[in-house]
């Protein structure tokens, strides 16, 4: 903190009217607050080279998803030849299908809707656990009780069954939609271990400080208990968000989701149920919408993996400026 | 006690909850299974040339599919359901034209067959990397296997699998592309039908194998976490020898976060056999369950969602049991 030194007392002044003789300004303390829950994450993360390479390729998928569409013609049957193998020509760089349509055109085309479905996803089932999880943790008692039996019943229903059910009963079309069922088999599991993270989160000196003091029970949730929780929930993003597209294009290749959009799952079902496993030639229509989602969700892998430092208050305020360094740290 | 009584109801509740969600979705949703099978069975009558289509037989046959009789008050309709359940009723599959619970009966041993398996690898070559990876942080190793581990939890099973059965079935032919054992196989206990089951098992696997990595790299971060705990050093300055510390006091403490990974890959395993029994054509629940979708044969369906369910439950059960035994703290009702 910036408050090294006490200025000397005179007797009328009472030892707890001493103020701060460094003068700190709203925008300074913003600045302050940035530089620590912010920057510092940041500048950790960037010094590991597993966040930077997994930023670089969420970060082309993004523009592929964005530029891409806008760059790449869309393709249609009979574009080219059958078959076309992968990297000979200009035209059609990874080759085309057994109906002659450009696989990257239709790799690239169907990047939007895959980023929206993990993204949506990730965000419904990273809140719901938050909610539920943190909720139980802290208030505890019977509250904790309902919401643990609640939790352990859905970690006992598998996830993707239901989820498959819930797909033929609504059909959903929309990447919201498809991302919110999706979430269903995300949440329990980063649930119980926010839980229990919040239970020993609980137990330390400054949440017992914060609860004497009288500040409310969402107060001290807000602004004590989940800070400190931040990194893992970032984790466990990357992680949902992974888990979320493995689900969704396994769902396209079995079928249970209707062909309304454009997805690597259903690019892997056409070629599967076409020739491609048995004729080598056809291989790469197999492989690419393959390498698309082994590509993406190392991505998030790399980032998540990398991140994981931040759990570790110590390197985060070795690397905030705004804090200083006391001298048995710096080495 | 008390511990074992609490997961025992926990269990009961997680079943009827089940229960009621799949009563829910076949009565409620509108263009659900109901009124979609009335629509499957008309068209087949009118295929068939008959003219005028009779709707009450219809609506019989219906009813003698699924255990529904739409008529009858909801809560009529709840109990009936509940009760057929009990004697093990699931209604008829519309595809194969048998009885579900028959179809669903003989499947499961062999999905159970394959998913423990893959399980026991899975969480003994997990553990031990993880353990590895630990005692040598920072080696070669360490980072290599880190690596490794980042590629393998990329590459969803089902990937895996695909190419499996693509280089190791059809273009090395070393393995069966489909099939539990062999056609020429007698079901008993013999030698060439254990063999012949593991082999045809053996790549099914195997694309479940990878997923040990990731348990590798949770188990690396817990065992370093608690190699640095002072109960560790209390141990290595009361001069126990390295071995024990390791195994009594570093693996025991660093496997108990694993447990709870253990219970959720029990439910994904079991939800991800739809997709990996249909890519080895091997005739598991899981593969009805891709057929019932298929054809969109419900009372298969929804017989395939609980049985699946009620084995996960059963599964998620013993794990709890167990957990009980590694981590006596658990058992004598320590809130916290």
């Amino acid at each position: 903190m910036s408050n090294p030194e006490r200025q000397g007392t005179t007797a009328d002044d009472s030892p707890f009217e001493v103020r701060s003789d460094i003068e700190i300004t709203e925008t300074e303390r913003w600045m302050q607050w940035a530089d620590r829950t912010l920057l510092a994450p940041l500048r950790i993360a960037a010094d590991d080279w597993r966040t930077v390479l997994g930023s670089a390729i969420i970060g082309s998928y993004i523009l592929m998803g964005t530029l891409g569409v806008l760059l790449v013609e869309p393709t249609e049957q009979n574009d080219g030849e059958d078959l076309v193998g992968p990297f000979q020509t200009a035209e059609f760089p990874l080759g085309t299908n057994g109906v002659g349509e450009d696989i990257f055109a239709k790799i690239v085309h169907a990047t939007p809707e895959v980023l929206l479905m993990s993204l949506t996803g990730a965000t419904v089932a990273v809140l719901l656990a938050i909610v539920v999880g943190v909720t139980a943790g802290y208030v505890g008692g019977t509250t904790d009780r309902v919401l643990s039996t609640l939790i352990d019943s859905q970690i006992a229903i598998p996830g993707l069954p239901l989820v498959i059910l819930l797909a033929i009963f609504l059909e959903p079309s929309n990447p919201f939609v498809i991302g919110i069922i999706l979430s269903i088999d995300g949440w329990p599991g980063l649930a119980r271990s926010l839980r229990s993270e919040v239970l020993s989160v609980k137990k330390t000196n400054y949440v017992e400080a914060a609860r004497i003091m009288g500040d409310t029970r969402p107060r001290i949730m807000l602004t004590d208990v989940l800070p400190n929780l931040l990194p893992f929930i970032g984790i466990n993003f990357m992680n949902t968000a992974r888990n979320i597209i493995f689900a969704a294009v396994g769902l396209y290749f079995i079928g249970a989701l209707p062909y309304s959009l454009q997805n690597w799952g259903i690019m892997l079902n056409k070629a599967y149920n076409s020739t491609a496993l048995f004729v080598p030639e056809a291989f790469h229509w197999l492989f690419f919408p393959m390498l698309a989602i082994i590509l993406y969700s190392a991505g998030l892998v790399l980032i998540a993996q990398g991140t994981d430092r931040l759990f570790n208050p110590r390197i985060r305020a070795r690397h905030a400026e705004t804090v200083e360094e006391s001298p048995d740290e710096t080495a | 006690m008390r511990y074992y009584a609490e997961r025992t109801l926990q269990a009961f509740v997680t079943i009827f909850i089940v229960v009621t969600v799949t009563f829910v979705m076949i009565r409620l949703i509108p263009g659900g299974p109901m009124d979609f099978m009335r629509a499957q069975l008309m068209q087949q009558a009118q295929g068939q040339g008959g003219g005028t289509t009779d709707m009450a037989r219809i609506n019989e046959l219906v009813e003698a599919y699924t255990n529904v009789q739409p008529d009858k008050p909801m809560w009529r309709q709840y109990i009936d359901y509940l009760n057929a359940l009990l004697h093990l009723d699931l209604g008829t599959s519309v595809w194969y034209d048998r009885e579900v619970a028959s179809i669903l009966a003989s499947a499961i041993p062999w999905t159970v067959f394959v998913l423990s398996i893959s399980l026991l690898i899975n969480f003994t070559l997990g553990i031990g990397l993880g353990a590895l990876m630990a005692y040598f942080e920072g080696s070669r190793f360490d980072v290599g296997s880190t690596l490794f581990a980042i590629v393998s939890t990329s590459v969803p099973y089902y990937v895996v699998a695909i190419l499996l059965v693509y280089v190791f079935g059809y273009r090395l032919g070393w393995f069966p592309t489909g099939g539990r054992i062999p056609s020429d196989v007698e079901v008993g206990l013999t030698v060439e039908f254990v063999t012949g089951a593991l082999y045809h098992a053996a790549l099914p696997v195997l694309s479940l194998v990878t997923g040990f990595a990731g348990l590798a790299i949770s188990m690396r971060a817990n065992s370093i976490s608690v190699l640095g705990e002072d109960y560790i050093r209390v141990a290595r300055l009361r001069g126990i020898r390295t071995r024990n510390i390791a195994l009594k006091h570093v693996v025991r403490n660093a496997i108990l976060p694993i447990w709870t990974q253990l219970l959720i890959s029990i439910g994904f395993l079991f939800g991800g056999s739809i997709i990996l029994e249909q890519i080895f054509k091997y005739h598991g629940v899981g593969y009805f369950m891709y057929q019932a979708i298929q054809s969109r044969d419900y009372p298969l369906m929804m017989g395939g969602f609980l049985v699946i369910t009620v084995a996960v439950v059963i599964s998620v059960y013993v794990a709890d049991l167990s957990y009980g035994k590694i981590d006596p703290r658990v058992t004598v009702g320590d809130e916290e």
